[in-house]
């Protein structure tokens, strides 16, 4: 297992509005769960990854910037358990994830 | 067309408990968030599930409140270790302080985590106890068989220690899986990869037709929820004298089908008039069958 | 000058009197046409000659299996340095030949799952590889330079003048009996059972020498069965895209589709989403494919008015024959598939698509792995432009309105891959270099392995958005359209982000959001058929499923 863990400067300053959580996904050969917290983190976002599968560093962050930046993001925590996930599945799963918390919040 | 069916197997654990029970009614304990994640994993390199593997909490079926649990199937092949045992066990104990109408096990297991190994078997034993505490206490336990990995190992020992089983026909249930009897007695013995053979012998059906499972629904949300909901309230006795005669029952099939080499031998002296079609039924004309042959019984 | 005494080659007619020589021996072997099954070597012995160009019928399904083992049993002293020339190698007897010095030369098409031990064969100078081929080149040379001299064939019944029932599974036969029967070639059939009257003749009897019945049916394998509970969100999202941007787009009506699970979702799709889009009717009328079961539910809905079949497919059998409007079905009720008209057909097609291992940045696609032979199969012609081609259609038209801008006015075929930006266990889809140039150094290969030609694609299909080759004027251009759909590939993330909105605003890459597709809707509940038990449920319980597809 290899731990990553990414930091995003969001939109600094802004105050947490709510706070819930959502999980999609289960961990499995070529899957992964992601649980999405609204948590205060200054309007930071930090993700936590921990995965079977060595030396994607770099691709976990340019997903996750990716998502942070594509949907604004601010005082989210995202914790990922992967089981060696391709990206294009762990985009899907944060979209679904994003869904399902602003669902949650209807 | 064939119409849309929701389908439980195809469903997550969390999704079968939405569809099972009242809109909005779910309210789950030990959630995600708060990570009671296996310790044992992890020593082992092995990633964890927030939920670890198991969605437990309470709700209601047509307005009457369940406890409920439900196996991830994904996550592990829906194995039991030791804080998955847990969740089950505690949610079953709450029984006897909420009396609700009835708990409902989700099961989709291959049985015990072989990576806890002894913590994985103690948590079965546990869970056992609380599923026969509870029955003592009046309140009916009910399993859900219907995932893609059904029901083995130790989970199928809680599963014929409730109430009440209801499964779909895709679901099976048996202590040993086909993989570990073809690797112990051969594959001239039993071929775990003819699937057909797998489920005519660990199959639903014919749990359903040698009287193991209580009800067979087609693979949809709606009729499981029907099934569930029927089940609520209504315990089986729980004494000496039901065991003495489940036992009697055993012995007696045991000596009637001892020499048998297929299940379809069985279908057929239990007055199934065409044996070879009862894999290809759906389960409204199967539960028709089922019908008749237990009026001819009675 | 007298036919008896041609200077070069000792008459005009040493094929033919070689034939007779090789049949006398067999006769006085077997005394007639039906050989018991316990003859068959020796028979091999007596009609095979040393050196003697040999084909065991090997398909991509149907197997002469029995075939195979007697002559892999035969005695090298006798039986020797036989130069293979047969599309499949898929048996191990097909390679055990060659281990034990019957067999020295081989010319085939695909080598599937005993792609790594003829790797190591080749490697240790047991096989001379003559060329790799694709199914229509293989069977256009049995009719030049490799036509065999005795092809050990398989068919399902015959009666005992020699007539042949292939059934469903015809495939390869009449090629191989046709290249063979008319150049004087020894045919020896093996077949599943021995009958007084064939349901129907598939090959007239006295073109074959002899029959055997085996002791077991043929080996068939069910290799076109995708479970459509193993198909993601993803693959569907792609479906989705092929959908709108290409089938809707053009106007595709006549196409072949792979056989993976990418094609398997359209497949799928197509009584859900295609229905809802109204396209029922304007795309996908007319198939040149195998008779995939996830084809079933878009045959019921009414979207499939005719499919030509290569092979048949286990299980299928009953559904195909009560569906005599939509498949080539004789007289007796039964299909008949043809592989090398499926291709043929396949070939003047509007559209390809299929998927693949790898791409480079000029669209060159390989399934080439290392330490592996697997060869080509039938993809590289359905996948690649019909230059002969001349009669219309809305489809090529338009696809070659695209393609040729300026000048002379041309039709165009579409090549569309249709792949995810990674596979299992992250390794990228897209890559600078194709593993193809290693295999090609390692097996001495002329060329490196490519399926289908980057200058034959014309469209790329991923989870990202589809690259449309045709409106991309440069190389430069071509490799920017790939990057702008590959995803977090590092060939992806090498995209210059301009130049891909440039390319975007051309339509040369287009988003899902550019088609109207809407990505929440890419989930498997579009599937019209969630499970095999949903196949034969549309087929009204006329599909079958092999045991090992069963969860009932």
């Amino acid at each position: 297992m290899e731990r990553l863990e990414f930091r995003f400067a969001g939109r600094p300053g802004t105050p947490v509005a709510e706070t819930g959580e959502a999980l999609v996904g289960v961990v499995g050969s070529g899957n992964l769960e992601v649980m999405i917290e609204r948590v205060d983190l200054g309007g930071g976002c930090l993700a936590v990854v921990d995965t079977s599968i060595h030396g994607f560093g770099d691709t976990w962050q340019q997903v996750l910037a990716d998502f942070v930046d594509r949907r604004g993001l601010a005082n989210i925590r995202l914790s990922i358990n992967d089981g060696g996930a391709t990206p294009a599945v762990v985009v899907l799963r944060l979209d679904q994830a994003w869904a399902g918390l602003e669902e949650g919040e209807r | 067309m064939i119409p849309a069916r929701h389908s439980f197997q195809e469903a997550g654990a969390r999704a079968r408990i939405r569809a099972l029970l009242d809109a909005g009614t779910f309210r789950e304990f030990c959630g995600p968030a708060q990570r009671h994640t296996s310790p044992h994993l992890p020593t082992l390199g092995m990633p964890v599930a927030f939920d670890e593997g198991v969605v437990v909490g309470e709700g209601a079926i047509d307005g009457r409140p369940v406890l409920i649990a439900a196996q991830e199937g994904a996550f592990m092949g829906g194995a039991v270790g030791e804080v998955h045992g847990a969740k089950i066990t505690g949610l079953i104990e709450r029984a006897l302080d909420t009396r609700p109408d009835a708990v409902v096990l989700l099961l989709d297991s291959g049985g015990v985590r072989l990576h806890e190994a002894n913590a994985g078997l103690i948590a079965v034993g546990e869970i056992q106890r609380a599923v026969f505490d509870a029955r003592a206490a009046g309140i009916p336990v009910v399993t859900v068989i219907g995932g893609r990995n059904g029901c083995y190992g130790g989970t199928s020992i809680i599963a014929r220690s409730c109430d009440r089983i209801i499964a779909s026909e895709e679901g099976r249930l048996s202590v040993s899986g086909p993989e570990v009897i073809e690797a112990v007695e051969g594959v001239e013995e039993f071929d775990a990869q003819d699937r057909a053979l797998v489920w005519r012998t660990m199959g639903a059906k014919h749990r359903r037709l040698i009287g193991e499972i209580d009800a067979l629904v087609a693979d949809d949300m709606e009729a499981f929820r029907g099934a569930v909901s029927e089940s609520l309230g209504k315990s089986r006795p729980l004494d000496l004298d039901e065991l003495e005669a489940e036992h009697a029952r055993l012995a007696e099939r045991l000596a009637r089908f001892e020499g048998v080499s297929d299940a379809r031998e069985i279908w057929a002296a239990l007055g199934v008039n065409d044996p070879d079609r009862v894999s290809e039924i759906e389960a409204d004309e199967f539960n028709r069958l089922v019908a008749t042959l237990e009026g001819a019984r009675a | 000058m007298d036919a008896s005494t041609h200077p070069a080659r000792g008459g005009w007619n040493s094929l033919a009197r070689n034939y007779e020589a090789r049949i006398a021996r067999g006769h006085a072997l077997v005394g007639g046409k039906v050989v018991p099954a316990d003859r068959t070597t020796a028979l091999l012995e007596a009609v095979i000659e040393p050196g003697d160009r040999i084909c065991i019928e090997g398909n991509n399904q149907k197997h002469a299996d029995f075939l195979a083992r007697a002559l892999a049993e035969a005695a090298p002293e006798r039986v020797h340095d036989l130069h293979v020339v047969q599309s499949n190698i898929a048996l191990a007897p097909h390679l055990d030949i060659f281990e034990s010095g019957i067999a020295r030369r081989l010319d085939f098409c695909y080598a599937g799952p005993q792609g790594l031990r003829l790797a190591q064969l080749v490697a240790a100078g047991k096989v001379e590889v003559g060329a790799i081929h694709t199914y229509l080149e293989l069977y256009g040379r049995y009719f030049t330079d490799l036509t065999p001299r005795v092809s050990l064939i398989a068919a399902e019944a015959a009666d005992r003048d020699g007539n042949l029932y292939t059934g469903p599974n015809t495939e390869d036969t009449p090629a191989i009996v046709e290249a063979t029967a008319f150049r004087s070639g020894v045919l020896i059939a093996q077949v599943n059972r021995i009958v007084d009257k064939v349901p129907r003749v598939d090959v007239p009897g006295d073109w074959v020498n002899y029959v055997v019945e085996a002791p077991k049916p043929h080996y068939i394998e069910p290799i076109f069965t995708r479970d459509p509970a193993a198909i993601t969100d993803i693959q569907v999202l792609m479906a989705m895209m092929v959908i709108r941007g290409i089938y809707e787009k053009y106007g595709v009506t006549r196409l072949n589709h792979g056989i993976g699970f990418d094609t398997a979702a359209i497949e799928l799709i197509l009584p859900t989403y295609a229905e809802e889009l109204g396209l029922r009717g304007k795309i996908c009328r007319y198939m040149s494919v195998n008779p995939c079961p996830t084809l079933i539910p878009a045959i019921e809905s009414g979207f499939i008015d005719a499919i030509h079949c290569a092979g048949s497919e286990l299980g299928m059998e009953r559904y195909v024959s009560e569906r005599s409007d939509v498949f080539f079905i004789g007289r007796d009720g039964t299909m008949r598939s043809n592989r090398v008209y499926c291709q043929l057909a396949g070939h003047y097609a509007d559209l390809f698509i299929g998927s693949t291992l790898q791409i480079d940045l000029e669209g060159n696609s390989s399934t080439a792995t290392h330490a592996r032979i697997t060869g080509f199969g039938g993809a590289p012609n359905f996948g690649s432009e019909s230059r002969g081609r001349r009669h219309g259609s809305p489809a090529w038209l338009a696809a070659g309105r695209e393609a040729h801008r300026q000048g002379m006015p041309r039709g165009r075929k579409l090549v569309v891959q249709m792949v995810e930006t990674f596979k299992e266990g992250l390794s990228p889809t897209f890559v600078e270099r194709l593993d193809a140039w290693d295999l090609m150094d390692t097996f001495n290969m002329p060329l490196p392995p490519v399926m289908v030609y980057g200058d034959d694609l014309t469209h790329i299909v991923t989870e990202e958005g589809i690259a449309n080759l045709l409106l991309c004027d440069s190389l430069a251009e071509r490799a920017q359209a790939i990057r702008a759909v590959a995803g977090y590939t590092e060939v992806g993330r090498k995209r210059d982000r301009q130049m891909v909105e440039m390319l975007r605003a051309r339509g040369a890459v287009v988003y899902p959001e550019d088609i109207g597709v809407d990505k929440r809707l890419a989930s498997r509940d579009l599937l019209a058929a969630r499970s095999i038990k949903d196949l034969v449920r549309w087929s009204d319980g006329l599909y079958a499923p092999p045991a090992r597809f069963r969860n009932w």
